[in-house]
């Protein structure tokens, strides 16, 4: 600290601060204030009033507290079927972050030998990610469409059969919202895993093809280990936002799609609180999804020791 | 498969052939990456009777551009981009320097508490909107924010948590004598953000914010659940509105023109700035 100036020992053993220590303490906090302030307002109020809402048959509109409940809503939400029905789902859709992991690595790879125009093939296959999100779904809606869509006009000339309901059919619609959202995220992991392939120093790969190494065990022994930290990176955000699914379903799909079959909980959620304006259900929901995300990424974090490796 | 193990001899020839293989491979990968987009754009300059034939054409004959015209004669559609921007600018404005100003402070100034502080703004990252949505519209409906645009804008001036988490890494890595030795010349503290370490962080907050913009003119969840009234929709929920809308009548031409100028400002961003997003979007990455 700044106090360490001063010559006279006796005195800094009092945890007293200096005039100047003082200043810069009651300027630091001041400059933090905005983002604490914002802190509180949106986001630590909101979450111990959710909870409280979801003790409660509240509806938006009626007391919180006159309309108490207990655990009800948590205890209706373990035997709701369309609940579990939507977790489902969403845990579904979720095949779709391996899909693009092992894609992205496997581009990513392909781009770091010395080929020609790599910065514009990076690029495209970025394109997508910085795209607005309803925007591209309106446009797969149209592409997966039975009839005139893109895709099926293209089977269609391939084949020469008719391609499948891809909308209209419960099984189909999870197919086409996990090849919807590898395409709308592959960039991401694209361009993670080459940067974190750029890392490797080289001659690991060189002292290993003197030891005899073949190009699949340098890839297996070499590549997948020290891109592991961005393997895990991927792994954890790809995990947080697919449980956060919602735009798709919503622009996508009406009402969530033949029975309830594209619904993720969020939707659920959303539909629950603001169409139907069960907020103490929606509240609960939401706080068992906040549980839930929470768990996985502590696991995920607990076993990272395990297969995570730096570069040192 | 592995990333430059063969560089001469032996190998290098069939290592040159490979590389040929993989570079139309991934030529094909990338033209299927942006191969729909393109077609949306084709699409918005189609017929409506060449979009529902049965044939699969892609090259628009004749080719149409009034879509785009009808599109930006609509209010809805004109009203919508306002509305965008007149959420973007003050967010990014005053969230931009709050933001910084925070960043600053955590990296570089001392006081008590600041750990913890950090660790509960960070801690926000990881909660799920979904839990705070419920009560924040219940609060904006209350002091009566829902016909207006002010709860998509105020929540943004207070600063946004990755920004700061970013910048004060950006910060971390200045010596501390910096702050040292701008007191004894005098400086506020103020001052030794804006004259000292402002200048430093420039370039990286610059790649935030446009970020951030990007964020805000995207974002469709909180525009859709905040906002009721038509006049106030932000341009993602009026592309939205538009597909409920001509998708009864199968005018998805006016629907992928009118995708195409939503999609436009992030994309010519993207395109100017290419560089500094994906440095930076790496490096959240690899340092995690």
């Amino acid at each position: 600290m700044a106090s360490t100036t001063t010559t006279t020992p006796a005195k800094t053993d009092k945890p007293r601060m200096s005039q100047m220590a003082l200043q810069e303490q009651r300027w630091g906090r001041l400059f933090v204030a905005a983002p604490f302030v914002g802190f509180c307002l949106f986001s630590a109020f909101p979450i111990v009033f959710a909870f409280v809402a979801s003790l409660s048959n509240w509806t938006g509109t009626n007391s919180v507290f006159a309309n108490f409940c207990g655990l009800n809503n948590y205890i209706e939400l373990f035997t709701d079927a369309r609940f579990w029905k939507t977790v489902g789902t969403t845990i579904i859709y979720m095949t779709g972050i391996p899909i693009g992991m092992i894609l992205g690595l496997l581009i990513a790879t392909a781009m770091n030998r010395r080929i020609p125009g790599v910065k514009i093939l990076r690029t495209m296959y970025y394109v997508p990610v910085i795209s607005s999100l309803v925007a591209v779904a309106i446009l797969w809606a149209w592409v997966f469409n039975y009839d005139f869509g893109l895709l099926n006009l293209i089977i269609k000339a391939l084949t020469g059969a008719k391609g499948p309901n891809w909308l209209g059919d419960e099984a189909w619609i999870k197919v086409a919202m996990i090849i919807f959202m590898v395409w709308k995220g592959l960039g991401t992991s694209v361009i993670l895993y080459l940067s974190g392939l750029q890392n490797i120093p080289r001659d690991y790969y060189e002292a290993a093809t003197i030891d005899g190494a073949t190009g699949w065990q340098a890839f297996k022994n070499i590549t997948i280990p020290l891109v592991s930290p961005v393997t895990f990176y991927l792994l954890i955000t790809g995990i947080i936002g697919g449980f956060q699914v919602f735009v798709e379903v919503s622009v996508m799909t009406t009402n969530g799609g033949i029975n309830y079959s594209a619904a993720t909980v969020v939707y659920y959620l959303w539909d629950k609180a603001f169409k139907h304006q069960q907020m103490g259900y929606g509240a609960a929901m939401a706080f068992i999804l906040a549980i839930i995300i929470f768990i996985v990424t502590a696991i995920n974090f607990k076993g990272q020791d395990k297969w995570v490796k730096t570069i040192d | 498969m592995a990333a430059k193990v063969s560089s001469g001899g032996v190998q290098s020839k069939g290592s040159r052939a490979l590389d040929k293989v993989l570079f139309v491979v991934l030529a094909l990968g990338a033209v299927i990456m942006v191969f729909p987009l393109f077609y949306m754009i084709m699409c918005s300059f189609m017929t409506k009777n060449q979009i529902l034939s049965a044939d699969f054409s892609i090259i628009p004959n004749p080719w149409k551009g009034g879509m785009y015209s009808e599109v930006l004669h609509k209010g809805l559609f004109l009203s919508g981009i306002r509305n965008s921007l007149t959420v973007a600018v003050p967010v990014l404005l005053v969230g931009g320097f709050t933001s910084s100003l925070a960043a600053f402070s955590f990296a570089k100034l001392r006081f008590k508490g600041r750990e913890q502080m950090f660790l509960a703004l960070l801690a926000t990252m990881m909660i799920p909107f979904a839990v705070v949505m419920i009560p924040q519209y219940v609060m904006f409906t209350k002091i009566g924010w829902t016909n207006s645009l002010l709860p998509l804008i105020v929540p943004g001036l207070f600063g946004n948590v990755s920004i700061i988490f970013f910048l004060r890494q950006n910060l971390s890595g200045i010596p501390n004598d910096m702050v040292d030795a701008a007191k004894i010349d005098g400086c506020s503290f103020f001052q030794i953000y804006y004259k000292v370490f402002l200048p430093m962080m420039k370039g990286a907050l610059m790649t935030q914010i446009i970020l951030w913009f990007m964020g805000i003119w995207n974002d469709y969840l909180a525009p859709t659940i905040f906002v009721q009234d038509e006049k106030w929709y932000t341009l993602q929920v009026v592309i939205r509105s538009f597909n409920d809308q001509y998708a009864v009548n199968s005018n998805y031409p006016l629907i992928m023109a009118a995708s195409v100028i939503a999609m436009l400002p992030t994309l010519l961003l993207f395109f100017f700035f290419q560089r500094y997003i994906i440095e930076s979007m790496a490096l959240s990455g690899v340092k995690g």
